[in-house]
């Protein structure tokens, strides 16, 4: 049997003993091949000595036996890390960040606890995926939708806490601030309701998120201060119709001003749809077109195309752009798209043509426009999350595919967020591409365009691939880092990781001397005082183990 | 890649999916696998069911060209043992992820099992 670190067998024993009894026997896992299911997947340290593993693992059902666990494991000083639906893939999976803790799986932790379509919210448990509340909003014919990132079996609680983004209106991109409410089991077992819900018989938890004091829902996300066993979010209700329109503009630098009027037109609510960037002339596409471009291949480009866009440095050359312009080619696409009613989507996109005409050559194109609501199935003609609806179509990154006859064993995912400028996005790709270069990164090759999650930022997410070759893991890892330690010399930084990476990127975030960390530590001080709780999480270590691990 | 081009490559591969729809609406499985085929429909289909909008079915597609195995579909073959998709579900393939007790339970995998293998001669 594995032991969990600095715990004796006999007390591991005991605990073991003390978990059974209150969760029940047949949901405590030790035995190798059960736990060898809460390895990562996608672990950059495949089968090497270094990968993280657990030691057990527990599956409470209820709110009460998380407390039961936190209580045993405080007097037996078991480390436990929880997890929500452990698919995670490509930010550390099921697997914890201190090797040899005990996993929390609240995977049966599955009710849907409301849905209220006349205030537009859900509340749900950490098991809860996408694909369930999505079903459940459509058993019941409610008209609300969800907001899902790409793959929809994961946990709408542990994308927000992992501070996830999807893909409808920018209300509900970001899964974190679109949250209202949350429940939390203490490392002590004591529980916790955050803003309204901290009224008894509260009245409006899931419609007003701050409650009285200070606001303190932030620091359960990408931490490790508390298990949330509830919380609240925000959903769209159902809108009229969908409008997808393009702008498409002829030069390199038309990239600029394109940028700074989406800024415009988004912060102003012209427009509040998913933005998503394109350059047909340099062969790179929008982020809801990945799935596409994997599934039916790559445009075909002529050898011109292909030598030109060989020669350019930076996404640039002359004879590039001369060859976009004689081809009708642009170097640059930009797909806007619009939610609501019919009268309100056409002034919008009319409104938004208006700012952009100022772009001498910009084009413009409506792609589709849909009547709502579309089915699951109706929605396979799109990209499925942009109409609020969850698939796994994503996995098709990696996988093999005529295009990819060697296929991946996964992916780590390398999300530097940077500023929402043209300017940024050539200086980025300038430092990036040189880094990854000299590193043999397979990243920033031809040129590479950051994505339009948030509003106010640009972030790229790109696939570093996972092999079962340790030595291209070895390379893939170390250059990792140094693009986090490059990124951060210039100001970025990630917006999450995998645990593997957590320490490099929460060493970026170091103004005055750490204190950012230093005052995460104070707080895991205060709050798990036995450190019982996913110990090195985002790099917040408890004290008997800050400075050793 | 301009817009109408796009839109015909969704053309191409709708008539993937619905030729997949008209498959799956003519697929009918005796009563003893319906347990089996609602976990196949909860946790594999997303991937699994026909057309290559699904990446295990497109992956198996590529991999297995010509031949009984050519769809990629696993709910059509007939050479899928029971013992085979079990070791699949719980250790994974590729970018497939393996499935936890939490997840797929011993006994829903059996019955898994049991539905995808029905075809398979000696299963």
């Amino acid at each position: 049997m594995r032991l969990p670190p600095n715990v004796s067998a006999t007390d591991y024993a005991k605990a073991l003993a003390e978990f059974a009894q209150a969760i029940g026997g047949e949901w405590v896992f030790t035995s190798d091949v059960d736990l060898d299911l809460y390895r990562d997947a996608f672990s950059p340290f495949l089968n090497e000595p270094e990968e993280k593993i657990a030691s057990g693992a527990l599956a409470p059902v209820s709110t009460e036996q998380v407390q039961q666990i936190v209580r045993i494991a405080n007097k037996y000083r078991i480390p436990l890390y929880p997890i929500s639906t452990g698919r995670n893939l490509g930010y550390g999976g099921s697997a914890p960040a201190y090797s040899g803790s005990v996993v929390l799986d609240l995977k049966r932790m599955n009710r849907i606890i409301d849905v209220n379509e006349q205030h537009a919210f859900a509340l749900v448990e950490p098991g809860v995926s996408y694909f369930d509340l999505y079903r459940h909003i459509q058993e019941h014919k409610l008209k609300v939708w969800i907001d899902c990132p790409d793959p929809g079996w994961g946990s709408v609680m542990g994308n927000a806490l992992d501070r996830g983004g999807g893909y409808t209106s920018a209300n509900y991109r970001n899964h974190f601030d679109s949250h209202c409410g949350m429940e939390i089991v203490l490392p002590d077992g004591e529980l916790l309701r955050t803003g309204m819900g901290a009224i008894p018989n509260a009245q409006t938890w899931q419609q007003y998120k701050s409650g009285c004091g200070p606001w303190i829902d932030g620091i359960f996300s990408q931490s490790n201060y508390g298990i949330v066993t509830k919380m609240g979010f925000w959903l769209m209700p159902e809108p009229e119709a969908y409008l997808r329109c393009t702008v498409s503009v002829p030069r390199y630098q038309d990239l600029m001003p394109l940028v700074e009027i989406l800024n415009f037109i988004e912060n102003s609510r012209i427009t509040s749809g998913f933005p998503d960037l394109e350059s047909p002339l340099l062969g790179y596409p929008p982020v809801g077109q990945v799935q596409l471009w994997n599934e039916t291949g790559p445009p075909k480009m002529s050898a011109e195309h292909l030598k030109l866009m060989s020669g350019t440095k930076l996404g640039f050359s002359p004879d590039i752009e001369a060859y976009g312009a004689r081809s009708g080619i642009p170097y640059w696409r930009l797909w806007l798209s619009f939610h609501g009613p019919e009268e309100v989507i056409q002034a919008q996109w009319h409104a938004a043509q208006r700012h952009f005409a100022r772009i001498a050559g910009a084009k413009f194109a409506v792609v589709d426009h849909v009547k709502l609501p579309v089915d699951a199935h109706q929605a396979t003609q799109y990209h499925e999350p942009e109409f609020g609806v969850p698939s796994l179509r994503a996995f098709s990154i990696g996988a093999r595919t005529p295009w990819n006859p060697t296929p991946s064993k996964g992916h780590m995912w390398f999300s530097p967020i940077i500023p929402r400028t043209g300017e940024a996005i050539i200086e980025a790709n300038r430092v990036f591409s040189e880094a990854a270069k000299s590193l043999g990164m397979p990243l920033f090759t031809t040129f590479t365009l950051p994505a339009c999650f948030w509003e106010r930022s640009f972030i790229f997410i790109l696939a570093t691939p996972v092999t079962e070759d340790p030595k291209t893991n070895k390379r893939y890892r170390e250059g990792f880092k140094n693009l986090i330690e490059v990124g951060g010399e210039h100001g970025w930084g990630e917006y999450r990781t995998a645990p593997v990476f957590q320490k490099s990127v929460m060493d970026v975030y170091s103004f005055n001397n750490h204190a950012l960390q230093r005052f995460h530590a104070t707080l895991k001080d205060a709050i798990d005082p036995n450190g019982i709780l996913s110990a090195g999480r985002y790099d917040i270590w408890p004290k008997h183990l800050r400075g050793k691990s | 890649m301009s817009a109408r081009k796009v839109s015909g490559a969704l053309a191409a591969a709708l008539l993937v999916l619905d030729g997949a729809c008209a498959a799956a609406q003519a697929d009918t499985v005796a009563p003893r696998y319906a347990p089996g085929r609602a976990v196949y429909e909860k946790w594999c289909a997303a991937c699994h069911d026909p057309g290559i909008i699904h990446p295990g079915t497109h992956a198996l597609m590529t991999k297995y060209p010509g031949g009984s195995r050519a769809s990629g579909s696993i709910t059509a073959w007939t050479d899928l043992p029971a013992t085979y998709v079990a070791f699949m579900v719980r250790h994974g393939m590729s970018v497939m992820a393996p499935f936890r007790k939490t997840e797929i339970s011993d006994s829903e995998l059996a019955a898994l099992a049991a539905y995808l293998s029905r075809n398979t001669p000696g299963s």
